[in-house]
């Protein structure tokens, strides 16, 4: 009998391939890969948030049993290793460049932040080197700290590092301040708003592991690591760091356990390890604990703003103007310039037709964790004041808040539209996802659903939220403009191999997102090989040619639109060979979905006859054709792609504990064309977890010494299953219009869209307490305050 | 970790001679005592494992209480028909202990023994009057508990049971911290004839008897009666969780909550 096999190609919710190994534990992740002889490292962290290093004495440690190596960042200069390098430079107001001080992989004047390296211990066993680590001696001179944004800023404030005037990284701005005024000036409404966004701690269920190899006989060097971007780790630490060609260096990042953006950066374990290898000439690990995730993987967030609107006699808005202090903690890890600027005030506009805005943005060095991207980046700073702002506006002019929204709306005919903070969005359709999302949440039914919980003693609330996002990071040219130390674009492989199964290299890297699965289906779609014939690689720089990495929802925009490329090219060719076998004209050939076809004929080819012919090329146009049936694409992107939607929270507020529930959530996103519905779904869902998770739970708290009080998850509040509610996932779609699959992304929509969503159901069930600024996380005793307050004021 | 000796005795007398080393330190459950090792903060030169102690196990009615050895982890007080039949509001204290994973090894001895101000069992044992039993004699609750992490227990002596007496009425309700989800703040009443008794768990550094709520409940045994009775803050924890004036207020809604529960 003959059973159709199921549809596997675009929009099938095929189940994903990788989740049989990892289900099974069979996943292989970098901890997992042990070598003969290997040594393990013990990084000694400073336990101090500043501090001047008088001296480090290695003496006692270096005899203890088992101990091979301790070093020092006196070791690591006296091998003129260099500083961790940032991939991104802003300028100031004034045109000069950044402050950019010195990243050292291990500090050798002055600690900065609790968690900087300050040795490293290596010995046969990780306990042992743990136990040398604690040997090592370090008389620190301990200054005073600056521990949070307003302390960095204050005057006479400690200087992190000494010759960076007032912690002033940058002094940056985006617009025309002079238009802006002008615009403020004709307003007949300005709402002015505070807000701080919280400071985030990753915690990918892995923690971050690094071992480095090198081989005598060859001089290669091998690192495996839990990055992202396995490529750009090898050109940053090659080119930058070590100081070793890129043909001698070779990054591995096998399976990789949860990233959310802490994984992309260069971290100086990798190159400690990779260093220590090359040097003692041995394979040496180094595994992180948690309690060192939270102090050294770079955390997200943490923007103190203020925002205003001004707003005609009918709510239009005519102007929005932003000052944004960006705490960049102590050094600037790989991207982190990049994230309160163009990441950041270029998505001001929101879905809004915002006429004129203007936004500076001063980044702060503070004794603290560096802060980089983190699932979202950036953009969830913009929309969460965005969509505070719009809650307030509707508060203060007595319009609607939903009502506000649809008025100010980007209207469909105006795409392609230009915003006035540079971006340029293909499409959307904003009305149409709110539309959508107000009908699944139930909006009109609201008021009766509170009324019966006011009878049950809580108070509920409703919120909602539109936004957009960037993403599918990004032309080259336009990013190197604007600082950018690399080109965005994406590498695809796509190896048809002789008997006809498929092998694709891509430069994307998978470290949860389900790659194995929907490029996979991009292949069985467009030349029609079952998706369990096709092989993703991923994650090693000796497989795949050449790759950016995962990040910023590019995976599909840009790596799956590399791999349609490299497959138009295999087509190409597969017609001209097919030409030749059908004896016809390469025009007349026409090809889908495996098959090659003389057009107005019953005369076919399938695809693995013509991978047999290119590799078997008894019968084929020698002369005039390669043999093989491999091609690759490199994809550089014409735009950012601009993901869009409405996302609606629900809530209850228990009275007596002040303890926020979440009741609903509903999301409704315009990822472009799904490829994988169910993939899509997660993806959405797992964000909007995050999202959650930072409006109720998630807070990073450094009391004034600098020291982490948020350090472990006995004080870190990471989301729960239940502390989340049943979650509604749809998607409206409008296709992007610049890449070949009309994709946009869907990894971080719902951290993007969900925060100002939850804080305003929150603010909306305490209506009765004129909630005006609400920081995040509502934490109960945050809403008890006010529950509490409201009422002695009631009282008074 | 350090290194350190493993011992794992098989009878009350042999651990309390293994525990006779000031440095040697007794384990059960092991899920506060490892985490801690883990994390270096603690050097034992040896582990003493009473797991083995046969003499430390089970749940019995004696009269008229309930005597649970020290060993019983939290899921076997959670789901003993003796102690839901006797104590329900025991048993349900005991089902809400951190998670699945944690009740399945935690131990009632470890855990009234370790004396954490964020636990829960303290506040059972002070409310409903039980009383420990130790290698080498009998405490009454309210003589047991001294401080955070304190207790009467001497470094060689081993607590090997509590006895609960079998109350009128008890209930217990509590407030998670909603990070590590310990207590933040639980309060346990329980009524045996004319005594009332309210202890209240991780709003301070030990667990506390509210005498204020004792004698307003034993005149009036209603969720009203201690409505307007207001937990004094003072000398209660404030962190990052909240502060000391809400961990007070917490008191007061748990303490009704409790009551309501008890029935
Ligand atoms: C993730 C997590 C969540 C938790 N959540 C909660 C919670 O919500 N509420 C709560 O109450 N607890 C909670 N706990 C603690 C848990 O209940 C512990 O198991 C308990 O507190 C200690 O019991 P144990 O048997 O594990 O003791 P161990 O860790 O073995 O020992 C603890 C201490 O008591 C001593 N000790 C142990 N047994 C005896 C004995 N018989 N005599 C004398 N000394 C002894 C040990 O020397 C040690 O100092 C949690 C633990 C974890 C890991």
């Amino acid at each position: 009998m003959n059973v159709a096999a199921p549809f596997e190609g675009i929009g099938a919710s095929v189940r994903r391939k990788e989740d049989y190994r990892f289900l099974q534990g069979r996943g292989a992740y970098t901890d997992d890969f042990n070598r003969q002889g290997q040594l393990h490292a013990w990084i000694l962290r400073s336990p101090h948030a500043h501090a001047r290093i008088r001296s480090v004495d290695t003496t006692a440690a270096a005899g203890m049993p088992g101990v091979v190596a301790v070093f020092t960042g006196a070791d690591m200069a006296r091998d003129n290793i260099g500083g961790l390098p940032c991939g991104w430079q802003i300028h100031n107001k004034d045109g000069s460049p950044m402050a950019e001080p010195p990243h050292p992989v291990i500090a050798h004047d002055k600690v900065r932040h609790v968690g900087d390296q300050v040795a490293v211990a290596i010995a046969a066993t990780r306990e042992q080197a743990r136990d040398a680590a604690e040997a090592i001696v370090v008389d620190y001179d301990v200054l005073p700290a600056a521990a949070t944004i307003d302390a960095a800023v204050k005057p006479g404030a400690p200087a992190v590092h000494d010759d960076v005037a007032g912690n002033l990284c940058y002094d940056w701005h985006i617009g025309d301040k002079a238009v802006m005024e002008a615009a403020f000036a004709q307003a007949a409404k300005v709402v002015s708003l505070d807000l701080v966004n919280n400071r985030l701690i990753p915690n990918a269920m892995e923690p971050r592991a690094a071992m480095g190899e090198f081989d005598r006989t060859s001089g290669d060097y091998t690192l495996h690591t839990t990055s992202q971007n396995p490529h750009v780790i090898r050109l940053l630490m090659g080119a930058n760091v070590l100081h070793i060609p890129e043909s001698k260096l070779r990054v591995v990042a096998p399976d990789v356990g949860g990233g959310f953006g802490s994984k992309i950066y260069h971290y100086a374990e990798e190159a400690i390890v990779t260093w220590a290898a090359g040097k003692l000439g041995k394979p040496v690990k180094w595994v992180a604990d948690r309690t060192e995730s939270f102090m050294s993987d770079a955390h997200g967030r943490d923007h103190v703003s203020n925002a205003q609107l001004a707003l005609d006699a009918n709510g239009k808005i005519l102007a929005l103007k932003v000052h944004t202090y960006a705490n960049m903690g102590a050094y600037l890890s790989t991207f982190a310039p990049c994230v309160p600027t163009y990441l950041y005030a270029t998505l001001l506009a929101g879905t809004y037709s915002t006429p004129v805005i203007y936004c500076e943005v001063k980044a702060i060095f503070t004794n603290t964790v560096p802060v980089d991207a983190y699932r979202g980046a950036g953009r969830p700073e913009a929309t969460f004041l965005l969509e505070r702002l719009m809650d307030v506006a509707a508060q203060e002019t007595g319009i609607d808040r939903v009502e506000l929204r649809r008025r100010n709306f980007i209207p469909n005919d105006a795409f392609p539209y230009q915003t006035p903070v540079a971006l340029q969005y293909d499409s959307g359709n904003y009305t149409a996802t709110l539309d959508q999302a107000l009908v699944a949440a139930d909006w009109a039914g609201f008021e009766a659903r509170r009324a019966e919980a006011a009878g049950r003693g809580k108070l509920r609330g409703i919120g909602c939220s539109t936004y957009v996002e960037a993403c599918g990071i990004a032309p080259s040219a336009v990013v190197g403009s604007l600082g950018a130390r690399a080109g965005l674009y994406e590498v695809g492989t796509i190896r048809v191999h002789p008997t006809g199964s498929v092998t694709v290299l891509t430069g994307s890297h998978s470290h949860g997102q389900g790659h194995e699965t929907t490029f996979a289906q991009l292949v069985a779609d467009k030349l029609g090989v079952p998706t369990a014939q096709v092989d993703i690689v991923h994650g090693d720089t000796a497989k795949v040619p050449f790759g950016m990495g995962t990040y910023g929802s590019r995976s599909l925009a840009v790596g799956g639109s590399a791999m349609m490329k490299a497959m138009d090219k295999i087509i190409a060719k597969g017609k001209r060979i097919a030409a030749h076998l059908m004896e016809a004209s390469v025009d007349d050939i026409e090809f889908e979905r495996g098959t090659f076809r003389v057009a107005g004929t019953d005369r076919t080819k399938a695809l693995v006859d013509i991978s047999v012919a290119a590799y078997v090329p008894h019968n084929y146009p020698i002369d005039e054709i390669e043999p093989g049936l491999e091609e690759t694409a490199f994809y550089d992107p014409k735009n950012f792609t601009y993901p869009g939607g409405c996302h609606i929270a629900e809530v209850e507020i228990c009275q007596e504990t002040g303890k926020v529930s979440m009741v609903n959530f509903t999301a409704v996103d315009d990822v472009g064309r799904v490829i994988n519905p169910m993939i899509v779904e997660g993806q959405v869902q797992g964000g909007i977890a995050q999202g959650i998770g930072q409006a109720l739970l998630e807070t990073c708290v450094y009391d004034a010494d600098g020291q982490l009080l948020s350090g472990s998850m006995m004080d870190y509040t990471m989301p729960r299953a239940d502390d989340l509610a049943p979650i509604s996932v749809a998607t409206h779609t409008t296709l992007c219009t610049h890449n070949p699959l009309g994709v946009k992304g869907c990894g971080e929509v719902g951290a993007i869209g969900s925060p100002p969503a939850v804080i305003n159901a929150v603010v909306d069930a305490l209506r009765d307490f004129n909630v005006r600024t609400l920081d995040m996380p509502a934490t109960p005793a945050k809403m008890w305050q006010i529950i509490n307050g409201g009422r002695r004021q009631a009282a008074e | 970790m350090y290194d350190f000796a493993y011992h794992k005795p098989t009878s009350v007398a042999d651990a309390v001679k293994l525990l006779a080393d000031p440095d040697a330190k007794a384990v059960s459950g092991g899920h506060t005592l490892l985490p801690a090792l883990k994390h270096r903060l603690n050097k034992p030169t040896a582990l003493v494992d009473l797991s083995g102690i046969a003499e430390m196990t089970g749940i019995k009615r004696v009269g008229n209480a309930i005597v649970i050895g020290a060993l019983t982890r939290h899921a076997e007080v959670a789901n003993s028909a003796e102690v839901k039949a006797a104590i329900p509001a025991l048993a349900y204290m005991a089902s809400h202990i951190g998670d699945l994973q944690v009740r399945n090894r935690g131990t009632i001895g470890g855990s009234v023994a370790n004396n954490d101000p964020a636990a829960d069992y303290p506040s059972a044992v002070v409310a409903l009057g039980a009383t420990i039993h130790t290698s080498k004699r009998k405490i009454a609750a309210d003589d047991f508990f001294l401080g955070m992490f304190t207790t009467a227990l001497e470094a060689d002596e081993i607590l090997t049971a509590v006895e609960f007496p079998i109350v009128d009425k008890a209930g217990y309700a509590k407030m998670r911290n909603p990070a590590s989800r310990y207590v933040m703040a639980g309060v346990f009443v329980a009524k045996a004839g004319g005594t009332v008794r309210v202890a209240v768990v991780g709003a301070a550094p030990c667990v506390f008897r509210q005498a204020e709520m004792e004698a307003a409940l034993t005149s009036n045994w209603s969720a009203d009666a201690v409505a307007g009775i207001k937990q004094d803050a003072d000398g209660l924890n404030g962190d990052i969780h909240g502060s000391a004036e809400y961990r007070a207020h917490l008191v007061g809604v748990m303490a009704k909550r409790a009551i309501v529960a008890a029935g």
